[in-house]
């Protein structure tokens, strides 16, 4: 094991994993260098719009794009949805058009008249007597383990019971969804596109166009966010890519903010009716749930509740409702942030309930996590505990001192898988001393691209920028789409084993030069030098230098030989909120994540990561919803103004801590994206209840619902 | 956003002159951080904007002892704040400009566009029309009103003046100056807004070919006014509701007061029940209470903005502490 030559340096040889490196592309970010998809002009582009439904369930009876063909500008007009079809969404696609500017193509769309019968529609989910009365529900299968029944009427368990729920939020991508799309040939496509996947999009372009998948490159370097939401060309690019082909013109097609909140983004929302048990020491017992939620016109996923803990007895089940609100994609960690809250924050009302501190029901139930997790969770919480000050600040439920601004503090935990997909790395080793490293992958925002020059310089022993790293283009080996935290893992491991043997490759050329063996040659500091001799060397220049004219070129795989990766992670993220009680207003103090993903590579951009799922977390806690009108059948927020996303000042203090050392180092690189994200919802919800003496039941937090759960009880 | 002619007179007079006489023609382009994004949404819609930035004479903030301030329409939300004159004797602008968590509306927002700014309503926004109407009947009492109106709200008015500076300048008692084809008139500040009776009609009294040149603030010596706004958020968010307090004191004791409530109505809301709560009282937190409890005595709140009674009960309440606590 340990002499695989491709595994993971020991600590103590590593170079640069594990240190904190700035990203590569910081510079080009910061100075409006980088070119995102929404930057891209092309010679003679067309700009794209789309006219969308205005109602959210009708069919169409005409459609008359005639006045919008004559007016100036306008090249190309594609009926996307004729006559007949039926909308099941507000702001689903009619027709596109393509024109010389955005003005000329906006002004088309509203020159189109299209014709609707409207049909009934469904938009709020949230009660479920109502999604049955409106036959918008289909149950799911049902669950049971072991024999609730009876362990509910066990005697002297503690029973709690309660409701509680999280809303659809949209995913609110800062670039929104789009494609800049050119043909450059009668049966080749080049297309910008603002995607998760630069390798996966070939095949859905050839698909729906019917040209060979090898005849479309995909281009992304930059990416201004998709969190799952953009896997799929979805039908603007197909249009935006016939539109091109219609007008012999590239066109350029990018959602407007409006149509990026209603059509491009959706987590499905999760409610349930909970009832838990434990005994009097807090050993819990049974578990019972209805649960139910939307993710638009199809099924949604069935949230795995109870959330991590396997409590020996359990039953669940689970109803789709069906609504009318736009589909759902895949929102980072698909159904966990949901699944989390519905299981944390009943946990937590129980350990209320027993007079239990619930990071001592959390350490004591811990082991009821699947494989080696409770190990890793009890670690994870006296560290949170540590950070959060949690034996000095926390008290129990409702703090009893006067003045209106009440203080608490809550916890959760939460599991990814995150194990590294298929990936392929093209590495050359350049007779000038170039190293490259090809890779069809993307960077989100996440790091991806410094990650793979820091594997690659550490395996060669030199300084972060003396690699270039090519990803971003589908004409670079094959690489998985960036979602469910699994880019790291497979983009490090294909590059280690690249690297590793472009390394072994120089030293063979380089050995009879230093009259050394090459397995006794080490790559240190910029040199090739002798193991035991450091007097023998020679600078990376020069030894590459010795290959003769001809480069070095190696590629290296994942899967593939030696463990280098892992999956299943833990995670804990602890809040302290301040609430005020007279207007219901929560204000972050602190939120503390601790996290574990196996081997870090980069700390800063590992960190990044939890950062960034804080201020995300502390939004879809505090702020987000997508709020459907029941009357309109539209969204009521479709813009930033009142689809509330956090600003600086709502974040509060945010501590990272990253597990690391023996017990994670061995395990290899785990993803990371989605994991930290997942607990904030809960661990805030579970804050403000011990702030305030009562649970608000859902999510997002706001005055109002404070409010009205204080009118229920709790310290007001 | 549709086809418009951009005119940017020099003078008043060049710019009345060029403004018609009904409502929809024309609009007046100032920062433009409103009428702009209006305009893109498609929710206003003029053949011609009228730029004010090039009249000289709309800009600057004066102030004369014994006179007061006089602010230039077209001073932007920035000048306000920094003017020494206004830090110096009305600290509560300064706050309220504060208030508005956002540089770049400090920077392009002026003190007219924030006055006769159209409201945020989500339905008139979405193009519903000012009075939120859809297949004949209205919005917001059977659809999603948690930001709505919860007094004046009789209809068919249910959206909330936006103006974060409206309040506290009619709680000073502020004047505007309006120009018109006839010349100038100078109203109070309240007078500038009304609640719409019916389609067509705006919440502004502001004639459509009238601009308003100027803001008048009258001396604030022995008065103590103070703002509280209650945002959801701590970055720019809008207001869940607003008070402003103007207190005019006689040693311990409250003489006069204006109270004057934002976001809670179709026009800034000049509670009388507040003051009265407030006139010959000594302040204490019991009075502030008690202002607070009067202004909200007459509330209506809607099918989901509840809530917002209670908010503004306590905006008032602090606004008063804030006020005794401060002010000259
Ligand atoms: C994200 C965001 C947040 C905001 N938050 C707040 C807030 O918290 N509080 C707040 O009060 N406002 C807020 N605003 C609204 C508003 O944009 C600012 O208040 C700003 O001050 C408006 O000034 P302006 O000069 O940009 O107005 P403009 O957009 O130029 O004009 C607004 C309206 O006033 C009319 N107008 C302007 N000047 C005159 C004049 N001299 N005579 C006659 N008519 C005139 C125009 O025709 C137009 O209809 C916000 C706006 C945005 C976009």
């Amino acid at each position: 094991m340990a002499s695989c030559k491709y595994a993971w340096p020991p600590v103590g040889h590593r170079g640069l994993i594990g240190q904190s490196i700035s990203r590569i592309d910081g510079p080009a970010k910061s100075s409006g260098r980088a070119k995102y998809t929404y930057d891209v002009k092309l010679p003679g582009m067309l700009y794209g719009a789309c006219l969308r439904s205005a109602y959210a369930h009708a069919k169409i009876t005409a459609v008359d794009t005639s006045a919008a063909a004559k007016m100036p500008g306008v090249k190309g007009i594609r009926v996307i949805q004729g006559v007949g079809k039926e909308i099941q969404w507000a702001g689903d696609e009619i027709v596109e058009v393509a024109a010389t500017t955005e003005q000329a193509a906006q002004d088309a769309v509203r020159a189109i008249k299209v014709e609707y019968q409207q049909l009934p529609f469904f938009v709020n989910e949230a009660n479920l007597q109502k999604d049955q009365a409106a036959s918008r529900t289909k149950p799911a299968s049902e669950l049971k383990v072991g024999d609730p029944d009876k362990a509910f009427a066990e005697d002297g368990v503690v029973i709690h019971e309660g409701h509680y729920g999280v809303p659809v939020i949209t995913h609110c991508c800062l670039e929104a969804h789009g494609h800049a799309t050119e043909w450059t040939g009668p049966k080749n496509l080049r297309t910008h596109s603002s995607t998760q996947g630069v390798s996966a999009l070939p095949m859905q372009f050839a698909e729906a166009l019917n040209i060979p998948s090898a005849n479309v490159e995909v281009i992304c370097q930059y990416m201004g966010g998709g969190f799952g939401s953009k896997f799929q060309m979805d039908r603007w690019g197909q249009y935006t890519a016939l539109l091109a082909k219609d007008t012999g013109k590239p066109v350029k097609y990018l959602l407007e903010r409006a149509a990026e909140q209603e059509v491009a983004g959706c987590r499905p929302s999760g409610f349930a009716r909970v009832k838990v048990a434990a005994r009097k020491d807090g050993t819990l017992t049974a578990w019972e749930s209805e649960c139910w939620g939307t993710g638009g016109p199809g099924p949604s996923g069935i949230l795995p509740i109870p959330y991590v803990l396997d409590i020996p007895n359990r039953i669940r089940r689970h109803t789709f409702v069906s609504t009318n609100i736009g589909p759902s994609r895949a929102w980072r960690a698909p159904n966990h942030p949901q699944s989390c809250l519905l299981t944390m924050a009943p946990l937590d009302d129980l350990a209320a309930k027993l007079n239990m501190d619930p990071l001592e029901l959390l350490m004591k139930n811990a082991h009821l996590a699947p494989e080696n997790l409770g190990k890793v969770y009890r670690e994870e919480l006296q560290k949170a505990a540590e950070l959060a000050e949690w034996s000095k600040l926390w008290h129990p439920r409702g703090e009893k001192t006067s003045g209106h601004l009440k203080r608490g503090l809550g916890v959760s935990f939460h599991t990814w898988g995150g194990r590294g997909h298929v990936s392929n790395c093209l590495f050359s080793i350049e007779p000038d001393g170039s190293v490259v490293a090809e890779l069809g992958s993307q960077d989100l925002g996440t790091g991806t691209r410094t990650v793979i020059a820091v594997v690659a310089a550490d395996t060669l022993g030199l300084p972060v920028g003396a690699v270039t790293v090519k990803i971003g283009d589908s004409r670079y080996p094959y690489d998985g789409p960036s979602g469910g935290s699994t880019t790291v893992g497979g983009v490090s491991a294909s590059t280690r084993r690249a690297a590793v043997d472009a390394r072994d490759s120089l030293f063979a050329a380089v050995a009879p030069a230093l009259g050394v063996p090459a397995d006794q040659l080490v790559a240190v500091g910029g040199t090739i030098q002798a193991k035991n001799d450091p007097t023998k060397r020679l600078s990376w220049k020069q030894a590459c230098a010795k290959l003769g004219g001809r480069k070095i070129q190696t590629t290296g795989k994942n899967p593939g030989e030696c463990m280098l990766g892992s999956s299943g992670v833990g995670g804990v993220t602890a809040a302290d909120v301040s609430v005020d009680v007279e207007t219901g207003l929560v204000r972050i103090n602190r939120m503390v994540a601790v996290q574990d993903c196996g081997l870090i590579i980069d700390m800063k951009t590992a960190k990044s990561q939890c950062y960034g799922a804080l201020i995300m977390g502390i939004g879809y806690s505090l702020f987000e919803e997508k709020i459907m009108d029941n009357i309109t059948g539209r969204m009521l927020n479709p813009n930033m103004e009142f689809y509330k996303l956090c600003s600086l000042p709502d974040i509060g203090e945010l501590v990272v801590h990253m597990m690391t050392g023996p017990g994670y180092d061995e395990r290899g690189v785990i993803g990371l994206g989605e994991p930290p994200v997942i607990s904030p919802g809960a661990a805030i919800s579970n804050a403000v209840a011990n702030a305030i003496g009562v649970r608000v039941p859902t999510l997002p937090i706001t005055p109002e619902k404070v409010l009205a759960a204080l009118a229920k009880g709790g310290v007001a | 956003m549709e086809r418009f002619e951009y005119a940017s007179p020099v003078s008043r007079k060049e710019a009345v002159g060029l403004l018609a006489e009904t409502w929809g023609e024309t609009e007046i382009l100032a920062g433009g951080t409103d009428v702009l994004s209006r305009m893109k949404d498609y929710v206003s819609t003029p053949k011609r904007l009228v730029s004010l930035k090039r009249i000289k004479d709309l800009k600057g903030v004066h102030y004369a002892p014994g006179h007061g301030l006089r602010i230039g329409s077209m001073a932007t939300l920035r000048e306000i704040k920094v003017n020494t004159y206004v830090q110096r004797y009305y600290p509560a602008l300064v706050d309220t400009a504060n208030l508005i968590r956002s540089q770049q509306l400090h920077s392009m927002g002026t003190i007219g566009g924030s006055l006769l700014q159209r409201p945020r309503c989500w339905y008139y926004r979405l193009g519903y029309g000012l009075l939120a109407q859809y297949e004949g009947k209205s919005l917001p009492p059977e659809g999603d009103n948690r930001y709505h109106a919860i007094l004046g709200n009789s209809g068919p008015a249910y959206f909330t003046s936006p103006s974060t500076f409206a309040p506290i300048l009619i709680a000073l008692e502020a004047r505007v100056e309006l120009l018109g084809p006839s010349g100038s008139r100078t109203i109070p500040l309240e007078k500038l807004f009304t609640t719409p009776t019916k389609t067509g009609e705006r919440e502004h009294t502001l004639h459509p070919n009238e601009i308003v040149t100027e803001i008048l603030v009258p001396p604030a010596g022995g008065i103590r006014s103070a703002v509280h706004e209650i945002r959801q958020k701590e970055g720019l968010d809008w207001a869940l509701t607003a008070a402003a307090v103007a207190l005019h004191m006689k040693d311990n004791t409250v003489r006069s007061a204006r109270v004057v409530l934002g976001q809670v109505a179709p026009v800034p809301w000049d509670s009388q029940e507040a003051a009265h709560a407030l006139v010959g009282k000594t302040l204490s937190e019991q009075v502030a209470e008690a202002a607070g409890k009067a202004a909200v005595s007459e509330a209506t709140p809607l099918s989901m903005n509840g809530y917002k009674v209670q908010l503004t009960r306590v905006a008032v309440k602090r606004a008063v502490l804030q006020a005794a606590k401060g002010g000259a």
